[in-house]
């Protein structure tokens, strides 16, 4: 039982959502009439918070903000960031402080682990994703991943935006058969000590890496695709712990410090300490040999059984302030063209969520004349993905590796 | 009818006072509350001591805490010896003005500035190696050295110690005229006393309680910061901060109620690093008051003069190289190891930010004179009451000045920023010019502090006996005389201002976009080419506000040459 007190501030706070909530339907936007929504939005400035650590990233947001102005008459506003954590922190503070309706973010760019979190937390707008005109034409009947993340069931609340994949790439200068498998990966390690690694847990490619390693190894793979606590964690883990006890010596600096994030990690390669190493964005390879960031050599591949992939998404706080732009501008960025450009390798390369065979003869004409590069993965070589596990997994693994390997 | 000096000085305390405490008390409750378990909109609605539990079972949190600890405190002895040594050997000397000519540009470059270049410098794939490669080591390809970032905080101590050096030398310089330097030491000599005993035995227990505030704050920085033991610190497992910075940016949401104990568990690391300083400062002082007194006029000069010479020059030497690097890699396209230098070089970089540049340049200055008038205005008027009642500030007030520097301000703005839609004050430049003021004004005051509080009284005695009223006095005599040291301040404050990147990202929601925050959230894509361009121009911005901090009296005062250094 709880006491009295307590009591009363739960439902205090449970008045205060409902209120919260009744306010919202008050304002209620009719996605049905989507007219009426870019009319609403018409005027509005829409701030979008995405991670702004790449200059092409950044690049292509500036297009998207002429064109929504110019088509739209809204205002888009790229809020960069240095981690997505910054802008979640912000929600929670406005959610704590009462902020129910006048929200400073109207636009996220999330997925996994942060969405999970949000939509736990109940601080997330929708649903609305499925309304978007242009959500059709990533045929997801056919294309089930647009609808989850991370296994968990999206529901309206984001709409998908681009596909990321494990691809591995290494300088052809340098090593000649790259392993195409986690245990081939072991043996080349050893032949080729200190020049691999992945990036510190709970780094997101890191706990990726981690999560592709179980996969590969697990007999089973089948509890990874239900919570963890309904798992024996202890047994289905084992094969991963032995792999890495046995990894880690061969890798850079012997396994005893590794490369804080995935920028870093690239940074690594570019400076000649690594001569492979991955990463979640398939064009990332060939679009960083053309900034100078890798050697010319650089080439990339994925294992031969399928490597981790993923979708990442759009969402809206409970409480942005310009929900209607936002809708419109994520209506905008599922569009053909942006979404065409996206994958343009001279602009920023996201694969896109679209159904190639959803979209008109026109359409899809704009995807088939996109520029290539050496470094650039053969299109055939994708496809072979592993879906991702239930997200409880990622926490419970980086819990286990930072006992096992976060201090020594 | 109350001038306008008197009203001035009578609300300054309590704007200074206000403008931190309140902030400064709902950061705290912002941390203390969560750490106890209660944050409603994360579902903690009862106390409990289980994040705590959790906190003490975090995976290496021993090593974690001993390296904040170690690092704060040796950093700053480091810092200190180098800079005290220095002074002693080379004040007077030629080597002292070179050195003091380079002190603005080292001062201005960025903490996280410094470390990138110092860890490109001496990584094994780095400046450094790469000149002596292949021809003298033989290396194709970089050795797998685990430096920067052993285990033992060493390449962290080292890119701390290259950026207190200067820091401590601009204090030390602010303050020397205040203790009457010159003529101790010029006294000292003329006993007999060798450069550097004279200087240990005359000047330093002198200028010591000048300098002491700046080293706390030393300290402070030093085991709380998170840029630089990100950049140079062991990973496996790395400072509390570090540690602290993962929990709370970790997508679990419920971490952040272990992320708010381990906050106050680094703020009680912090005190008991200041406490255990505050310790050895007094054994220290009874241990050397025999030494002091015993009339030896030599005592190992030469030797430590040379260790002196030698520790300065590598730091020098290193920042300097650190810069050179940033410099290097901003002219790079793509750069191979072993090439000791880009081939080609381009300016590809700088063309390609140049477009995106002004605005947030522009935006930065703006903040930053603002944040720093307002804080200058602030701590004169706090230290012109105190001097009029001749009271000083109480221990409470003061330690309220400190806390901002104090609380590590990753888990005190989550607080802030609750309190600023609580009072639904909408996000914008006001608002990121106030928050930045609460971190540049407990800098200022304590740039300012001793030099004002230890200006000669007779002065402002003399003046009003010749019949000028305590307006008149702090108009024509003590802000003249102390223009180099409000100069100084000014500068500490807005290089300060510059470098701030979480209050302007939360205050201002991530729409008031500055050099720092370009800087920043462009690093973390690793281009190390970008990352140089934006770090240099964000520099430019303190290294313009360091040159006409100590340039601007030579000029003003060609005719009163006793208003300046007397070195």
């Amino acid at each position: 039982m709880p006491r009295p007190s307590a009591f009363r501030v739960v439902m205090a706070s449970l008045t205060t959502m409902l209120a919260g909530v009744f306010s919202l339907q008050a304002q209620a936007l009719e996605l049905d009439d989507w007219s009426s929504v870019e009319a609403k939005a018409r005027g509005q400035t829409v701030y979008f918070n995405a991670w702004g650590g790449d200059s092409r990233i950044n690049g292509y947001i500036d297009w998207v903000a002429q064109q929504v102005q110019s088509r739209h008459d809204i205002e888009l506003v790229h809020v960069k960031l240095g981690d997505t954590a910054e802008a979640v922190s912000r929600i929670v503070a406005e959610k704590s402080a009462g902020n129910l309706e006048r929200g400073a973010i109207d636009l996220i760019w999330i997925n996994g682990e942060n969405f999970a979190a949000l939509k736990e937390a109940g601080l997330l707008h929708g649903p609305w994703a499925e309304q978007l005109p242009n959500f059709s034409l990533t045929a997801p009947e056919a294309n089930p991943e647009v609808r989850s993340d991370f296994t968990l069931p999206v529901e309206g609340l984001e709409a998908p935006w681009g596909k990321a994949q494990i691809t591995f790439y290494y300088d052809s200068a340098r090593v000649e058969t790259p392993p195409r498998s986690m245990q081939a990966l072991l043996d080349w390690a050893r032949n080729h000590p200190g020049r691999f690694t992945y990036p510190l847990i709970p780094d997101f490619l890191g706990s990726t890496f981690l999560k592709q390693a179980l996969l590969s190894l697990a007999e089973n793979r089948g509890p990874l695709y239900g919570p963890v606590s309904e798992a024996d964690f202890a047994s289905i883990t084992a094969p991963l712990w032995d792999y890495l006890d046995a990894l880690h010596p061969h890798l850079w600096r012997g396994g005893r410090s590794f490369p804080n994030s995935s920028a870093r990690l690239r940074q690594l390669m570019g400076d000649g300490e690594l001569s492979l190493a991955f990463t979640f964005t398939p064009s990332e390879p060939a679009a960083s040999v053309a900034n100078y960031q890798l050697p010319p050599t650089t080439r990339s591949y994925m294992f031969d059984d399928g490597t981790l992939g993923n979708v990442h998404f759009l969402a809206i706080p409970f409480n942005a302030r310009h929900k209607a732009g936002a809708l419109v501008v994520a209506n905008f960025l599922l569009s053909p063209q942006a979404q065409a450009r996206k994958q343009d390798i001279t602009v920023w390369g996201d694969a896109t969520v679209l159904a190639m065979e959803a979209l008109t003869d026109r359409q899809r004409q704009a995807f088939e004349s996109l520029p290539e590069n050496p470094a650039t993965l053969a299109p055939e070589a994708l496809g072979r993905t592993l879906p991702e596990p239930h997200p409880s997994w990622m926490e419970r693994l980086e819990q286990a590796w930072l006992e096992r390997y976060g201090a020594r | 009818m109350p001038s306008g000096h008197a009203v001035g000085v009578r609300l300054a305390p309590w704007l200074a006072i206000a403008l931190l405490s309140l902030p400064v008390a709902s950061g705290l409750a912002g941390v203390i509350a969560p750490a106890f378990g209660w944050l409603p909109a994360l579902g903690g609605n009862a106390l409990t001591l289980v994040h705590w539990q959790a906190l003490l079972q975090a995976p290496g949190l021993g090593r974690m805490v001993q390296l904040s600890y170690v690092t704060g405190l040796a950093s700053a002895l480091l810092s200190l010896s180098i800079v005290v040594l220095f002074l002693g050997a080379f004040m007077h000397t030629r080597l002292f003005t070179a050195v003091r000519r380079l002190l603005s540009p080292l001062l201005a470059v960025p903490h996280a500035a410094a470390a990138i270049g110092l860890a490109f410098l001496l990584a094994p794939s780095g400046l450094l190696s790469r000149s002596l490669s292949p021809w003298l080591t033989g290396w194709q390809y970089p050795p797998d050295i685990l430096f920067p970032g052993d285990p033992h905080g060493l390449a962290l101590i080292a890119g701390l110690v290259i950026k207190e050096v200067p820091f401590l030398l601009l204090m030390s310089l602010a303050a020397l005229p205040q203790c009457q330097a010159s003529e101790r030491l010029c006294m000292a000599r003329a006993l007999g006393y060798g450069p550097l005993s004279a200087f240990l035995k005359a000047v330093l227990p002198g200028l010591y309680p000048l300098l002491r505030l700046p080293i706390y704050a030393v300290i402070a920085f030093a085991s709380s910061t998170v840029d630089v033991a990100l950049i140079l610190g062991p990973t496996t497992p790395p400072t509390l901060s570090v540690a602290v910075l993962r929990w709370l940016n970790d997508p679990d949401l419920t971490m952040r109620f272990m992320a708010s104990a381990g906050a106050l568990l680094q703020l009680v690391v912090t005190l008991a690093a200041l406490a255990s300083w505050w310790l050895a400062e007094r054994l220290v002082r009874q241990l050397m008051r025999g030494w002091l007194e015993n009339g030896r006029r030599r005592s190992g000069d030469m030797l430590l003069g040379g260790v002196a010479l030698s520790a300065v020059s590598l730091s020098v030497l290193l920042i300097l190289g650190s810069l050179i690097g940033l410099i290097l890699w901003s002219l790079a396209a793509y750069w191979p190891f072993p090439q000791a230098l880009p081939q080609p070089p381009t300016l590809r970089n700088w063309m390609g930010a140049a477009a995106g540049l002004g605005d947030p340049l522009f935006q930065a200055a703006v903040i930053g004179l603002a944040a720093t008038a307002l804080s200058i205005v602030l701590v004169v008027g706090a230290l012109e009451a105190e001097t009029l009642h001749e009271r000083p500030i109480r221990p409470g007030a003061q330690l309220i000045l400190y806390l901002p520097l104090l609380v590590p301000p990753v888990a005190f703005l989550f607080g802030l920023v609750m309190m600023q839609v609580q009072l639904g004050v909408a996000p914008g430049l006001s608002v990121v010019i106030l928050g930045h003021a609460i971190f540049v004004l407990p800098y200022v005051f304590l740039s300012l502090a001793e030099s004002y509080r230890r200006l000669d009284p007779r002065w402002a005695h003399l003046a009003r006996s010749l019949g000028a009223g305590p307006a008149r006095v702090f108009w024509r005599m003590r802000l003249p005389m102390l223009s180099v040291p409000l100069l100084t301040a000014a500068a500490v404050g807005f290089a300060v201002s510059i470098g701030q990147y979480l209050p302007t990202l939360l205050l201002g929601a991530g729409r008031i976009s500055t050099i720092t925050t370009e800087a920043v959230s462009l690093a973390s894509g690793g281009d190390r080419r970008l990352t140089a361009v934006y770090a240099l121009w964000q520099l430019a911005l303190p290294a313009l506000g360091f040159a006409l901090a100590l340039g601007l009296p030579r000029l003003l005062f060609r005719r009163r040459s006793g208003l300046l250094t007397p070195v």
